[in-house]
């Protein structure tokens, strides 16, 4: 008996309706945990190589971990997961809210999703019982629309997913959408479903969860509840949630403004937590069995409308509030429950909307083009953008493709401010003088995103404190900044080992990450579960195989990946932070190179950033080894 | 002793349904729980908690007395209860549940305070008659 997991891979070929049941291989549990590591090698195994990411073929993946669903700090993490429409190569995402626990009471690991069906359908799955259904009444809602919609028809006990009209469309950044408010947000897999004609999934689990020692687990759980209560950041954190940062982000001058030409607002009281608190705030909303709900639910009311919308998350506040220039959380707030009920992540959307903009400013894009004037800090403006991108609408049809891609059309310039890493947005940090943080998005497998190593503590404090005891002390900690380019490989790599392994487990990192909850606590956990005796080294071993073999994929699906798909974008290097803290730095393009070259020597990969037999081999991957040299 | 909420604190996490299932059943499945959190979104976008007030409703509809006070609290006696389901219909908070995967007996709170503990925003509390 595989302890901890439900033991079933539920396998849906959306284009023949074929439901198939499959045992969960003990060997993939073991070699893999769970969750991002489940995805990694189901797609290895599974997605035809050089599949289309939005053809049929693709597979589109949701897991979960050993952990998820038991009493456990935050234990409702979904990990997401398919052949990325904004990338090409790997992509993952991760959720919380109540949809992963479900699944798992319902009796599946890993849901996984193949073909196209005929006409847009609705997965239901009770159970056991598996069933697609017509979606034509929903298909063309917003996403929170269609999960009002489905909760009032199905039942409260029922957890929804959904796709807004841009994963309908297919655009290359839209997101999944759960529980009111949380979103699978990045790297465009609500495209993949959308491809798959998927308008939304609905699961009800009404099963149990198995645990090696049941009692043990128990006891465990309700002190793990307890530790995180007594730390300091459950009280000092949790009132504002991930928003809390955002005054330090400014007091260290990493806040993307303006699409990222400056790296501070004057406003930014306007837009933080506090201000969340004061103008929007309903009520708080946790994940699953979470302590510390980051969530903050509430209403705002703008000259567009009173919207109800739970954020904006901090990411939301860089990239529509800084980025975009919206200078009142109201405004945010109202363009983030557009990203959210047309099904749009908000990262990626706010830095197409802010690329428009300087495009438009730049007279790349005209007012012909784009159906009005648009400028930085007009809401309606953004607006407008965020819907015609959604929608497909004339030149929002080259917006839906991406910065990368819209760029490489436009020309003139523009890929020098278009802000991604691989083909996906850049997230709510601005690095021309934080090269750790610079090297973490270079190589995040999925594209510039932040939340493998968030290693701006050491860029910008000299610490590697939890983010709760950083933001305590405000910008008043040791800036290196690019003082010194060396070694940044090293807490880059440590991080990338750290963070993404709560992903495999099936749980959320910020209890370790913004609290400083030990990660020894997690090995003991996991080792109550499942029976297994890891400890917190060996699981981070797990997550290096993890990582080796995601790098792997994008190796085998791209065609000439390697160190050119690594670098930013040139405004990083060609532009000096015009003004604010970090005034006249960026880093140029050999320290760029030093960067990447002491990262792959550390990784094992070569020069042009492949990962080695040797570095395969050395993290038990001898036999993906062996298929990536008979795939070239 | 009997259960009391503070709607507003709550967060959604559910945790006390969780800690219910555990604490009388043994078991990691929050179907079994004898409490119910409802979401009220997206608007007005707020929480609220069904607890069991130990009223004893169910105590006086059930046909075979199945169900007997003990130190303020109402208790099913799973060897008389003949799963009628008559309890369940005129629970007023809605707080007696069906029995599920295949147990005769519903499911009802036992006043034990496992989701006054866990729950980390403070929002249910256990009070003496």
């Amino acid at each position: 008996m595989l302890f901890g997991y439900a033991g079933t891979i539920l396998c849906v070929d959306a284009g023949s309706g074929k439901i198939d049941k499959q045992p969960l291989p003990p060997s993939l549990a073991e070699r893999f945990i769970g969750g991002r590591g489940f995805v990694a090698k189901l797609l290895w195994d599974r997605l035809p190589p050089d599949t289309d990411a939005l053809a049929p073929e693709n597979v589109w993946l949701a897991a979960t971990g050993p952990l998820t669903g038991h009493l456990l700090p935050a234990s409702g993490k979904t990990h997401f997961g398919a052949k990325s429409p904004a990338t090409g190569g790997y992509a993952d995402s991760n959720m919380g809210g109540h949809f992963g626990p479900a699944l798992k009471y319902a009796g599946y690991d890993v849901l996984m999703i193949t073909g196209r069906a005929d006409a847009p359908s609705i997965l239901v799955i009770d159970n056991q019982s598996v069933a697609l259904r017509p979606a034509d009444a929903w298909w063309g809602t917003g996403a929170l629309t269609c999960e009002t919609a489905l909760k009032k028809e199905l039942g409260e006990d029922f957890q929804i997913l959904t796709i807004g009209p841009a994963g309908e469309k297919q655009v290359r950044f839209a997101c999944m959408s759960h529980d009111f408010g949380r979103q699978a947000g990045r790297t465009g897999l609500g495209a993949v479903l959308g491809s798959k004609n998927i308008k939304a999934i609905a699961v009800r689990g009404s099963g149990g969860l198995t645990a090696f020692d049941l009692e043990g687990v128990y006891q465990a759980g309700r002190q793990a509840f307890d530790k995180v209560k007594a730390k300091p950041g459950f009280a000092g954190w949790t009132p504002e949630g991930t928003a809390g940062i955002t005054n330090w982000v400014n007091e260290v001058g990493v806040f993307p403004t303006r699409n990222f030409k400056t790296s501070y607002a004057d406003f930014y009281k306007n837009i933080n937590g506090q201000a969340i608190l004061e103008h929007l705030k309903i009520t708080d909303k946790g994940c699953y069995c979470c302590p510390t709900p980051c969530g903050k639910y509430g209403k705002a009311k703008t000259v567009l409308g009173t919207v109800f919308v739970e954020g904006p998350e901090y990411e939301s506040i860089a990239l529509l509030g800084g980025n975009c220039l919206l200078s009142k959380i109201e405004e945010v707030a109202y363009a983030n429950w557009v990203c959210d009920e047309l099904g749009l992540d908000t990262i990626s959307a706010g830095a197409v909307a802010s690329w428009a903009i300087e495009c438009f400013e730049k007279g790349l894009l005209s007012q012909e083009q784009i159906g009005r004037d648009v400028a930085f800090g007009d809401l309606a403006a953004v607006a407008h953008l965020l819907e015609i991108m959604a929608a497909r609408k004339g030149i929002g049809d080259l917006l839906a493709e991406g910065v990368m891609r819209a760029a490489r059309q436009i020309g003139g310039g523009s890929e020098d401010f278009a802000i991604h890493v691989k083909g996906l947005e850049w997230t709510g940090y601005e690095c021309r003088n934080a090269p750790g943080m610079m090297l973490a998005y270079m190589t995040a497998d999925i594209g510039a995103h932040h939340n493998r190593a968030w290693v701006l503590g050491h860029d910008m404090a000299g610490s590697a404190a939890n983010v709760h005891d950083l933001v305590s002390a405000g910008g008043s900690g040791d800036k290196i900044g690019k003082a010194t380019i060396k070694d940044k490989e090293k807490p880059v790599i440590e991080l990338q080992h750290i963070r993404p392994l709560f992903d495999c487990l099936g749980i959320c990192r910020l209890q370790y990450m913004e609290l400083g909850f030990e990660g020894d606590n997690y090995a003991d956990l996991f080792q109550l579960i499942t029976g297994r005796s890891l400890t917190w080294q060996n699981l981070l071993a797990v997550s290096e195989r993890v990582w080796q073999l995601t790098r792997t994929f994008s190796v085998r699906e791209i065609a000439d990946f390697g160190r050119q798909y690594d670098y930013p974008p040139a405004r990083f290097s060609n532009e000096p932070v015009p003004s604010g803290p970090n005034e006249g730095h960026c880093l140029s393009r050999d320290e760029l190179d030093a960067l990447l070259d002491a990262y792959y020597a550390a990784r094992g990969w070569d020069k042009n950033g492949i990962p080695t037999a040797a570095a395969l081999e050395r993290v038990g991957l001898e036999d993906i080894s062996r298929e990536l040299a008979a795939c070239r | 002793m009997h259960l009391t909420a503070e709607h507003a604190k709550c967060s959604g996490c559910r945790a006390c349904l969780l800690v219910c299932a555990l604490e009388n059943f043994r078991e990691i499945n929050p179907a079994r729980a004898a409490l119910a959190i409802a979401g009220h979104f997206p608007s007005p976008g707020t929480f609220s908690i069904r607890v069991c007030d130990q009223c004893g409703a169910c105590a006086e509809v059930c046909p075979v007395e199945a169900i007997y006070l003990k130190d303020d609290v109402y208790l099913i006696d799973a060897q008389e209860c003949t799963g009628c389901l008559t309890c369940v219909d005129v629970c007023p908070n809605e707080v007696l549940f069906p029995p599920i995967n295949g147990d005769d007996c519903p499911v009802k709170c036992t006043s034990c305070g496992a989701c006054v503990s866990i729950c980390p925003r403070d929002a249910l509390h256990l009070e003496g008659d």
